[in-house]
């Protein structure tokens, strides 16, 4: 007899977290299945262990084990895809908390024409401005649609930050080319690091917009919507690649999972590694889920009226395609949903050093806080004479380099990596440099795609997932252009040395050092159902008791952090299944 | 037509002829369960994993070890067989069924001045709204002749209240009926002056209630590796500066600005406060606030910043410091203020300053979880420090926070602290798996 509930949820991250909160409050019986194990704060991340940075960020204790499953990569559709063996370019979380418990902690909403780029760039370039080979599409939801649910998830997070315009009127020193609020920050912005301040002063002076990071690194104690309680930060500097053993950064285990684990209609088993979604025969009624005990390797099967895909990006892109949800992509004639508009982001990190009597501390940090500009993100600037789609914001965010990281990052280009040149080197860029980062967009081309891979399998037996991907001259021209602006803020900043740091032409996708791990697309949202996997609901268009939220629904890769954008799509869609779906279940949108 | 008489005759055998009402209604049954949690019955009759009440939580006692019973209506290892007068007079004058004497770690000299109705209600519920489990108690492990009961028999004659005292002191001559709310709670259900209470050699409680004497809630002995602190105003080791929304807090939640529960409490507030409606919590802290200080040599408490000026300017030379700084300085902060009701003070805190150091050295040793509470489901950790600092270190920083800040208590030796660790607490909580985030 196989148990029936209400809903299962895949995937015990920021997006299954919240569904499960919204679900058990809608009164259904809700199980959350986690592949990897369970991650409570008072255990794993108790002080000072959970800062062990051998065994954090070095052997990527929060991380995914690829050695049970992983993705095969290549850059073109004529090469032949090989496995992913070693965490270096995007480290997806494994675990309770999932990646939200490793994040660092940078929780912006999102920019409201990124929503509709497509729209956008039309009006204001023309269809022509789009270059050939680029899928651009709209996501099908308004900011204004959106704002309660970036309201609420702000507030849930305990979110740091300071508000430009609330209700229509100018409240603060906030970003000048964000949209509207309903409400302000829950807390204030987290304080200047002295490498952020000297950013904003010279961002300022050179006519730019700075305005501090929304982080949701709490910077006082807080207790959230949920009741859940936050302690403030301390800018330890470990926030990304670990549990906060400070309870200041948010975290679906400090933030939501206590009450759930109050709640009698919710359950979570982790070690569950969920192998498919299990359809009826017309393939158009998920059934429910089969999943794998890693523990005992045994098969077990669990039946449900809803099924939410909640897991990493590219998991859920996977899940629906070994169960036969929708359509897989096909490149070759364009046609398909899953597995199509699979996005990135363009992003490179500069450092610029400061005379020696300036101290900017490395070790200093915190994962959300920091200074940024807007002036070069989204469609905040003129591209008609640049010829590109996108942009970056730039920022300065210091988030604490940890001492096995500074050591392994210094040397190179130039300088020795040993001796006492090294040393000294070392110690000068710990002490006396800073980074500053263009965090730009990543458009989605018609041959970059996820799809099944045909030759390797994982330790299940199962496919894995192949991605192809590179940079498109497009990104790297937009990547190229906005590092240039970084020149004068560094020089104005006083620096003595700097090490701009740009995509070059033809420039392939690197595997081997770590640059973001906010992948996108690949289950997209949109109005369409030939072009999107998921209608506006996050539902599928194919099987309508399937809902699936993450950064798998963007269309393109955003300059901003996805975190806030993906919990606000998860209240988005739940305030709609619990309004709508759950009265008459059934497709939201009429295909 | 037999349905109806087969129920009636199964209830009645179940009944045993008692005088309880056949239709106990919902609300009796419902005041019962809450003046159970009232009386956190389950920190001493239930054990994690086995069936509610079934008992079996051992008491290591210096002639021996003794078992809780099972209370539930099991009528083989239960209190199946129980009548009404019979159960009344367990509780409230710890005279078994059988006409032997209770050992007095069950409470019953508190649970004395609880009202006829009171026990009625408890009665019913634990014929009603316990499940019962056919679970037996573990034989006592105490050697004859310490395994005769009779002398507990001459003990509870020289020193238990006659039903008469205690119940018309529950009749009171408080006027204030929050104060008359607050004083039954505390003296009776509650039975906080078992451990906050001093005891005699002889083991008893050398005051039951606030008008027989200043010694009542004090502070008491050593429990379970912990010394239960003074409830009583004491400005520096009581409740002097606490507010009766601090204790409001703590008793609901575990936590207050002022401090957060640990060690044997945790489970008090757990399985007990926590349950408790806010005005019968209200009336517990207005009555506790009454109590006037035991100890009235004690200078206010002010805050002190020489210690938090020489850590901003690092200046370590302080024997314990150090330790401060890199262990304890994240969460609790330089200034010893921490984050209220996140990370508890030092600065100010009773417990710190108790005369006894043994609670601190434990807690620094077991470390502490506040488990998750219904009102506030967050639950924080305090790591345990035994297996990272020597007997030197802790003592040094047990010391350091006992002087900093405007604290005023004595110095701890490597030597004590090595002693106390012969008696420090299991780090995990022994009944209970705490809900954690």
């Amino acid at each position: 007899m196989v148990k029936h509930v209400d809903a299962i949820i895949v995937g015990a991250g920021w997006a299954g977290s919240i569904m499960a909160k919204e679900l058990t409050e809608a009164g259904l019986s809700v199980v959350m299945l986690e592949r990897g194990s369970e991650r409570t704060t008072p255990v794993e991340g108790a002080y000072p262990e959970s800062i062990d940075e051998l065994r954090g960020a070095i052997r990527k204790r929060l991380f995914q084990n690829l050695s049970q499953s992983t993705v095969t990569i290549r850059n073109t559709i004529d090469q032949t895809a090989l496995p992913y063996r070693q965490l270096a370019a995007f480290l997806p979380g494994e675990g309770v908390g999932g990646a939200g418990l490793h994040w660092s902690g940078v929780h912006f909403r999102v920019a409201p024409e990124d929503l509709r780029l497509r729209s956008a760039v039309i009006e204001r370039y023309g269809e022509k401005f789009i270059p050939e080979g680029m899928n651009l599409q709209d996501y099908g939801v308004s900011y204004e649609e959106l704002e309660p649910f970036f309201d609420k998830a702000e507030k849930v997070f305990g979110t740091s930050g300071e508000a430009y315009r609330v209700q229509g009127k100018i409240v603060g020193n906030g970003n000048v080319f964000s949209s509207d609020r309903s409400d302000n920050f829950p807390l204030p912005a987290m304080k200047d690091t002295f490498s952020a301040s000297v950013f904003r002063d010279a961002a300022k002076n050179a006519g730019y917009h700075p305005y501090s990071l929304p982080a949701a690194n709490a910077s006082r104690q807080y207790t959230n919507t949920y009741g859940c309680q936050m302690g403030p930060c301390n800018f330890c500097g470990y926030c990304s690649g670990y549990d906060c053993y400070l309870y200041s950064k948010a975290s679906p285990n400090v933030n939501i999972l206590p009450v759930l684990r109050q709640e009698p209609r919710f359950s979570l088993i982790p070690n569950a590694h969920v192998l498919r979604v299990d359809l009826d025969s017309t393939k158009t009624k998920a059934t429910g889920i089969t999943y794998l005990d890693t523990k005992t390797r045994k098969e077990h099967s669990l039946s449900a009226d809803l099924i939410i895909l909640g897991a990493f990006q590219f998991n859920n892109v996977h899940l629906m395609l070994v169960s036969g949800i929708g359509k897989p992509y096909d490149p070759v004639s364009n046609t398909g949903t899953v597995g199509r508009n699979f996005v990135y982001q363009t992003i490179t990190s500069s450092r610029v050093w400061l005379p020696p009597s300036t101290y900017t501390n490395q070790f200093v940090g915190a994962g959300g806080a920091g200074v940024a500009i807007d002036d070069f993100n989204s469609m905040n600037f003129d591209h008609g004479p640049l010829g590109f789609v996108g942009g970056s914001p730039v920022w300065v965010n210091q988030a604490g380099v940890k001492p096995i990281a500074a050591a392994l990052g210094a040397g190179g280009g130039g300088t020795p990596r040993w001796g006492s040149a090294y040393k000294d080197s070392l110690v000068n860029t710990y002490k006396h440099s800073l980074g500053i980062d263009a965090h730009g967009s990543n458009m989605a081309y018609r041959d970059v795609y996820l799809d099944l891979d045909p030759t390797w399998k994982d330790a299940y037996g199962q496919p894995l997932l192949r991605m192809t991907f590179t940079w498109k001259d497009n990104d790297i021209r937009m990547n190229q252009y906005v590092v240039s602006k970084i020149e004068p803020i560094a020089r104005a900043m006083g620096a003595t040395k700097m090490n701009l740091v740009h995509l070059n032409a033809g420039q392939p996708f690197d595997t081997r050092t770590y640059q973001t791990t906010h992948l996108g697309g690949g289950a997209i949202m949109g109005d369409n159902p030939q072009t999107s996997a998921l209608n506006r609901y996050l539902q599928s268009w194919d099987v309508s008791n399937v809902f699936v939220i993450g950064s798998n629904a963007f269309p393109q890769g955003m300059g901003y952090n996805p975190t806030g954008m993906v919990a606000a799509l998860a209240y988005w869609a739940a305030h709609h299944i619990r309004t709508t779906y759950l009265k008459s279940p059934g497709p939201l949108v009429k295909a | 037509m037999k349905g109806p008489l087969f129920v009636a005759i199964i209830l009645g055998a179940g009944l045993t002829g008692s005088a309880i009402a056949q239709d106990a209604d919902t609300a009796t049954l419902e005041k019962g369960r809450y003046l159970a949690a009232a009386s956190d019955c389950a920190a001493c009759h239930s054990v994690h994993g086995k069936p509610e009440y079934s008992g079996g939580v051992s008491f290591s006692l210096p002639m021996g070890k003794i078992y809780s019973t099972n209370i539930t209506p099991d009528p083989e290892h239960g209190i199946g067989h129980y009548t009404e007068a019979q159960f009344s007079r367990a509780v409230r004058e710890g005279i078994r069924r059988d006409g032997s004497t209770l050992y007095p770690a069950m409470p019953f000299p508190s649970y004395a001045r609880m009202t006829d109705s009171d026990i009625h209600a408890l009665f019913v519920y634990f014929r009603k709204g316990v499940p019962a489990a056919s679970v037996p108690t573990p034989d006592n492990e105490i050697k004859w002749p310490l395994s005769m009961r009779w002398p507990l028999a001459v003990w509870r004659w020289v020193f238990a209240p006659t039903l008469h005292t205690a119940i018309s002191r529950t009749a009171g001559e408080f006027t204030d009926p929050q104060l008359a709310r607050g004083a039954y709670l505390v003296e009776g259900p509650a039975h906080c002056g078992a451990c906050h209470s001093p005891r005699a050699i002889t083991m008893q409680e050398k005051a039951l209630t606030a008008d027989s004497g200043s010694l009542y809630l004090s502070g008491g002995g050593v429990v379970d590796g912990w010394t239960p602190p003074s409830l009583r105003q004491e400005n520096r080791t009581g409740l002097g500066r606490w507010r009766e929304e601090d204790i409001v807090a703590f008793l609901k939640t575990g936590r207050a600005e002022t401090g957060s529960v640990f060690g044997s409490m945790t489970s008090a507030v757990l399985h007990g406060t926590q349950k408790l409606k806010d005005e019968d919590l209200r009336s517990i802290a207005h009555y506790l606030k009454s109590l006037q200080a035991a100890d009235q040599s004690q200078t206010p408490w002010t805050y002190d910043s020489t210690i938090t000026d020489q850590l901003h300017k690092a200046d370590l030379s302080l024997r314990g410091a150090r330790v401060y700084i890199d262990r304890c300085a994240a969460c609790h902060r330089t200034d010893g203020k921490g984050y209220p009701a996140v990370f508890p003070p030092l600065a100010g805190n009773p417990v710190v300053m108790q005369t006894d150091p043994v609670s601190l050295v434990h807690i620094v040793q077991a470390g502490a979880t506040l488990p998750s509470m219904t009102a506030a489901p967050s639950s924080f950790t305090m790591p345990a420090f035994n297996h990272k600092l020597t007997d030197q270190q802790i003592a040094d920083v047990v010391t350091f926070i006992r002087h900093a800040w405007g604290n005023n208590a004595s110095a701890v030796s490597a030597e004590d602290v090595k002693q106390f660790s012969k008696s420090m607490p299991p780090s995990d909580m022994p009944d209970d798996t705490p809900a954690l985030n």
